[in-house]
């Protein structure tokens, strides 16, 4: 799960002009600062720069040969199955990056903005729509395939009981509707996210705003168009880093849903179960450094994206303060 | 005459005479309506899978290949103690709990330490640790996975629970570092300088001044961090090996296989692995709404 981080957030404040009058002497800030130091060099940030060496050896299963430059990467593009793999999962990661950004700023931001008024219900509406974002997303892919199954499937039963028998298939068990079930899914899911997000966002615009326009005679679609809208700004950027990175780090829904190899025929498969099958399945001798050159390019593009992204927005924000 | 069609407007029929409740009232009422209308059915379609979850999990297999829509009239407890117990749910729940209250619990208190002195300290250096920590929120970390591996391997930890608490605990120091930094950094720092004139030592003044002032941020670290750690399937997946050592969502997907048939069965799993998570929610809303919009408010 992505936790609402510091993108958002103004750059750190300038150095206060109060001279080193910091609370704490040196002894005190080593022994205060050193846990955290080593548990997260230990076991995240040492692993991460060893996971990126790992893409320029050779291996023999798991013993590391040869340094090979570049010839991990090389096989990536050049090598079945990868050469084949690559674009189609990373095209799913995209689409599944697509159909979060339509559900959210469509049927999400409308949600928000009738919300954020209200007083009767708020809470109740709240906790309903984040009940799905919770839920581990591994439950929700396994609930969901349940919920579509051909056989006695609720979804395709109710489809027979309102007249649409007709509409009644294997979602999932076809090529055709496979990535369009596990996209909708994980649309649905995430948008408690966006909601809450950006409800706080609009919590956050002074109402003398909109009031004003309104007795200038604007009307709420001119309202929230020309000053709603500009001031979430932010907020909408916000989420869209996040939900990139959700999106192009989706795992476990997948999984429950297609299982590792992207079932039906690769037809769900996406960049993490490409790794993962790399990684831990394909019992190729140079498994490591191949899936490890695939992990690097993962860790370059997700962050390079969220980085331009969030430097985009900021000079945004700037131009609108 | 009038006074009287005024008093008691016949349902359904405009009175154009009367001005106030004009269209432009009239409109806004039935678009109010709408709205709530547009909420409540989200409010359904948000929900609704949840529920069959729940009431499928008290029917028996044949009622719901008889009638998979159809309520437990006569709810059936019979797959709980199924999962529960045959399915070893009893023991992925308790590893579950295990994992993830010692990771919070570590990664809280790491965490705490940190932030205090990265809120106080001007120093270049813990500037550089601050940003490397914060870094974490953005990176795919679970990438690492196989040197992570090697890492656990080494030190005789795989398919061990405390090694998979290790791992969680430096997981959460970026999310519990920045959540409390930030909220450290609002504190006065008059209280510290006085109470430094009295003569406490930095141990003292953390323990006994600053921590009950930052017991909200730390009830939002706790309650946030526990989700995600709860739900992670990935990390256990990999590192744990035997059956005894498997949390919720790994004995889950080996539970899948095991039990295709038995649905009844299958939705008891996935309402054990999530009910936890509601409670949580519904006794600390507050904690996670803040979880999920830090660093949005100003």
């Amino acid at each position: 799960m992505v936790q609402a981080d510091q993108l958002s957030r103004p750059k750190p404040r300038k150095r206060s002009p109060r001279p080193a009058g910091t609370a704490l002497g040196w002894p005190a800030t080593v022994i205060f600062l050193a846990p955290a130091v080593i548990i997260f060099a230990v076991f995240v940030l040492l692993p991460m720069i060893t996971a990126f060496s790992y893409s320029f050896f050779d291996w023999q299963g798991t013993a590391r040969g040869a340094f090979s430059g570049i010839e991990n990467f090389f096989t990536l593009f050049t090598a079945e199955p990868f050469k084949s793999d690559l674009p189609r999962a990373l095209m799913h990661n995209l689409l599944l990056f697509a159909g979060a950004m339509v559900f959210q700023n469509t049927v999400g931001l409308a949600i928000a903005s009738f919300l954020y008024k209200r007083k009767r219900f708020k809470k109740l509406f709240q906790t309903l729509y984040t009940l799905p974002y919770l839920v581990s997303p591994l439950v929700i892919g396994y609930l969901w395939t349940l919920l579509l199954s051909p056989l006695f499937g609720p979804v395709n039963a109710l489809l027979k009981a309102i007249g649409l028998g007709e509409l009644a298939q294997p979602w999932l068990g076809q090529p055709s509707t496979a990535l369009w079930v596990i996209v909708l899914v994980t649309a649905w899911q995430w948008l408690g996210f966006p909601i809450l997000l950006y409800g706080a966002a609009l919590g956050g615009i002074p109402e003398e705003l909109t009031e004003a326009a309104s007795l200038d005679g604007a009307t709420a679609w001119q309202r929230f168009r020309s000053i709603t809208l500009p001031l979430l700004t932010s907020a909408i950027g916000t989420v869209s880093i996040l939900t990139f990175i959700g999106s192009m780090e989706a795992l476990a829904l997948p999984y429950a849903m297609g299982g590792s190899t992207g079932s039906p025929a690769g037809a769900t498969d996406v960049l993490s179960l490409m790794f993962y099958r790399t990684a831990f399945e394909s019992g190729a001798s140079n498994a490591i450094g191949v899936s490890s050159a695939l992990a690097t390019m993962m860790f370059i593009f997700i962050f390079g994206v969220a980085l331009a992204f969030t430097s985009i927005i900021r000079r945004r924000e700037r131009k609108l303060s | 005459m009038s006074l009287l069609t005024e008093k008691k407007p016949a349902a359904g029929v405009p009175v154009p005479q009367s001005k106030r409740p004009g269209p432009a009232r009239r409109k806004g009422a039935a678009g109010r309506f709408a709205v709530s209308g547009f909420l409540w059915v989200y409010a359904v379609i948000a929900v609704a899978p949840l529920l069959v979850m729940v009431v499928s999990s008290l029917r028996t297999t044949r009622e719901m290949a008889r009638n998979p829509l159809a309520l437990p009239l006569n709810p059936n407890f019979a797959s709980y103690s199924k999962a529960w117990v045959e399915a070893s749910f009893g023991t992925f729940f308790v590893n579950s709990l295990l994992v993830t209250v010692g990771s919070v619990l570590i990664s809280t208190i790491v965490s705490l330490m940190a932030a205090y002195v990265l809120a106080r300290s001007k120093s270049r250096v813990t500037g550089i640790i601050e940003a490397v920590f914060l870094s974490g929120l953005m990176l795919p970390v679970y990438l690492a996975i196989l040197p992570v591996f090697y890492l656990l391997d080494s030190m005789g930890l795989v398919d061990n629970k405390f090694g998979l608490i290790m791992v969680y605990a430096a997981l959460s120091i970026p999310f519990s570092v920045f959540v409390l930094t930030s909220f450290f950094r609002q504190l006065p720092l008059e209280l510290e300088e006085a109470a430094r004139i009295d003569g406490a030592g930095s141990f003292t003044m953390f323990w006994h001044i600053m921590l009950p002032l930052v017991k909200p941020a730390i009830a939002t670290v706790v309650v946030f961090r526990f989700v995600p750690i709860w739900n992670d399937f990935f990390y256990p997946l990999i590192l744990m090996r035997s059956k005894e050592n498997y949390t919720l969502p790994v004995g889950l997907t080996t539970f899948f296989g095991e039990y295709q048939t038995d649905w009844p069965t299958l939705f008891a799993g996935l309402v054990i692995a999530t009910i936890p998570l509601v409670v949580l929610f519904l006794v600390a809303t507050k904690q996670i709404v803040a979880g999920l919009t830090a660093g949005m408010s100003k």
